[in-house]
């Protein structure tokens, strides 16, 4: 079902004229009200007038996470905070978040977003969808929440964990759409049995899965294990939140909500745009967001635009499965973690040269993180007790930063494999 | 009268211990005494050796994490309630142990332990005057 047919099956000519006035309007806008942009647009040669075509986009300048960072917490805003009605947060690699916020309009598209998702993956009014995202700065929860609403959908807002108390409610509530990480929704289907919850033969019909890489093969333990039809949702919170693409009733791809993003693919080396069909880095340009509008900004996700009609009758491109990043990201219980941060925390111990190394795997479901910490002398105590309070001390630290818990284990001094002088620090033993 | 123990930190991995030995060995070092406090993941072995310095060298060089700990030899009377005579004595001053371990070899009939103490010069002063022998450090090591 097409939630909104006039625009999610505009045929592409029309579309693009649609895409270009947009994306006018929004350089306009950027140039006139957010300085970094004019400056960077500047220094370019480059004057709003510039952008002709959509072919003109190449022109424009790149945004990075860096810049999001180096304008923290709200220099990119395009709009005055007293038009701002919500901001979201993501983690940031050295302690200070990413920063994004929303006027009433930016949230009434994202509400309008993720009720096509929703409907995408059979929903309309009368369904009940639970969102077991989180709910907080973190726009999974709150992004499926108001879309799930603007269907027309009854929402079960009750955020992530209490694996017993979603079971529950899921059968008592007749949910009949789950939306939450891929690997905690193997985690229920797993715990439904203990708790004598047949979910196979219940209600649930669908699954709006995200916020962590997974593959067809968690799909097909996923469907049948829940007995649903299990989508892939993607988004990333710089440029909206989840909702960005998504995947219809063909499950071939994630369409791409173009009329409000337009997506690219480049080279990530060297920042040229590829033909849709090629490997590479996404790019998105936000075409009407007002408090926070970004320029063509590296997600560093690697994936494959395709503009190969779809049955479904949608026009949008398809964008496959993340593939991979072009950093160093992990995406650990649909948390993002990055290497450096693991790194901050040991700095910030005292640690001159920190050696450590992050151990990723998935134990059932669910993923674990083990943080290897190399004992150097200055840690190093006679004593157990200090010792553990060091490894207690240590994931402590580690959870405040990450959001997400961490078992700390200290080895023996040069014992991190170092390659070319460079610690490897990520082992991903998730097979997915 | 203190005696100087080596502290190195191990993982609980199996041929840890060996390698640390084989290292020490090659290098002439004499181990007189070891205890070994661990835990599920690492382990913190604690030795007593003819050449401390040396051996700290040597394994700093090798790449362990390794202290030197001050500690105390204690003689202590090979019989019945000898332990605990001389740990009345450090309890009734309040003298906390963080831990003790007993020597294989004896210096004479009475057995030797080694504790370690936050406190040591009290406790060295406080054993003195009970009459208890604490060890100097170059005999333990001649042992």
């Amino acid at each position: 079902m097409m939630y909104n047919p006039q625009y999610e099956a505009m045929p592409r000519e029309q579309l693009r004229q649609l895409q270009l006035e947009r994306l006018q309007k929004t350089v306009r806008r950027v140039y006139d009200n957010v300085p970094f942009y004019r400056k960077k647009l500047q220094e370019k040669g480059i004057e709003p007038g510039d952008v002709k075509t959509l072919d003109d986009l190449k022109l424009l300048p790149f945004t990075v996470k860096q810049d999001l960072r180096d304008n923290y917490p709200f220099g990119l805003f395009a709009e005055p905070m007293s038009e701002v009605v919500r901001v979201h947060a993501s983690s940031g690699t050295t302690g200070k978040p990413t920063v994004v916020g929303y006027t009433q309009n930016d949230i009434n598209t994202w509400s309008e977003l993720i009720a096509r998702c929703v409907a995408m993956a059979g929903g309309s009014k009368g369904d009940v969808v639970q969102v077991a995202y989180g709910y907080g700065l973190f726009t999974g929860g709150l992004g499926l929440h108001y879309g799930a609403e603007r269907l027309g959908a009854t929402v079960i807002p009750i955020s992530g964990g209490n694996t017993k108390r979603q079971l529950m409610l899921m059968e008592d509530f007749g949910t009949t759409i789950l939306c939450c990480t891929p690997s905690y929704a193997l985690f229920l289907a797993e715990e439904a049995g203990d708790f004598g919850v047949d979910l196979v033969n219940g209600k649930l019909k669908a699954g709006i899965f995200g916020a962590e890489p997974w593959s067809e093969k968690m799909r097909d333990e996923l469907e049948k294990s829940l007995g649903i039809k299990a989508y892939n949702i993607y988004g990333l919170s710089e440029i909206m939140g989840p909702g960005v693409s998504m995947e219809c009733e063909c499950q071939c791809g994630m369409h791409v909500m173009e009329d409000y993003f337009i997506p690219e693919v480049i080279d990530p080396q060297t920042g040229e745009t590829l033909p849709y069909g090629s490997k590479g880095e996404i790019v998105f340009t936000t075409i009407t967001k007002e408090a926070f509008p970004l320029l063509r900004y590296r997600t560093r996700d690697i994936s494959v635009l395709t503009e190969e009609k779809c049955e479904c009758g949608r026009t949008f491109v398809r964008m496959d499965r993340v593939m991979g990043r072009t950093d160093d990201m992990l995406i650990i219980r649909g948390v993002n973690v990055f290497p450096s941060q693991i790194e901050s925390v040991l700095l910030n111990f005292g640690e001159t040269e920190p050696h450590y190394l992050l151990v990723v795997d998935r134990q059932g479901t669910l993923d674990t993180l083990e943080v290897l910490v190399e004992v150097s002398e200055k840690m190093f105590s006679d004593e157990v007790r200090k010792l553990e309070e060091l490894e207690k001390k240590l994931g402590h630290e580690i959870a405040s930063i990450l959001g997400i818990s961490a078992r700390i284990k200290l080895v023996e001094p040069r014992t991190i494999p170092r390659s070319e002088g460079k610690a490897k620090r990520v082992i991903d033993k998730r097979e997915l | 009268m203190k005696v100087q123990q080596i502290s190195v930190f191990l993982e609980n991995k199996s041929g840890r211990l060996a390698e640390l030995t084989d290292v020490l060995g090659k290098a002439g070092i004499n181990i007189r005494a070891l205890s070994i406090a661990d835990t599920s993941d690492f382990g913190i072995l604690r030795l007593i050796v003819n050449k401390p310095e040396d051996a700290f060298r040597i394994l700093k060089e090798d790449g362990f994490s390794v202290s030197i700990t001050d500690v105390i030899a204690v003689e202590v009377q090979d019989e019945p309630g000898g332990l605990a005579k001389v740990l009345g004595i450090l309890q009734s001053a309040g003298i906390n142990i963080e831990y003790l371990y007993a020597f294989l070899e004896k210096s004479s009939n009475d057995a030797l332990v080694v504790f370690r103490v936050e406190q040591i010069d009290e406790a060295v002063d406080l054993l003195a005057k009970h009459n208890v022998n604490v060890v100097k450090g170059s005999d333990v090591y001649k042992l």
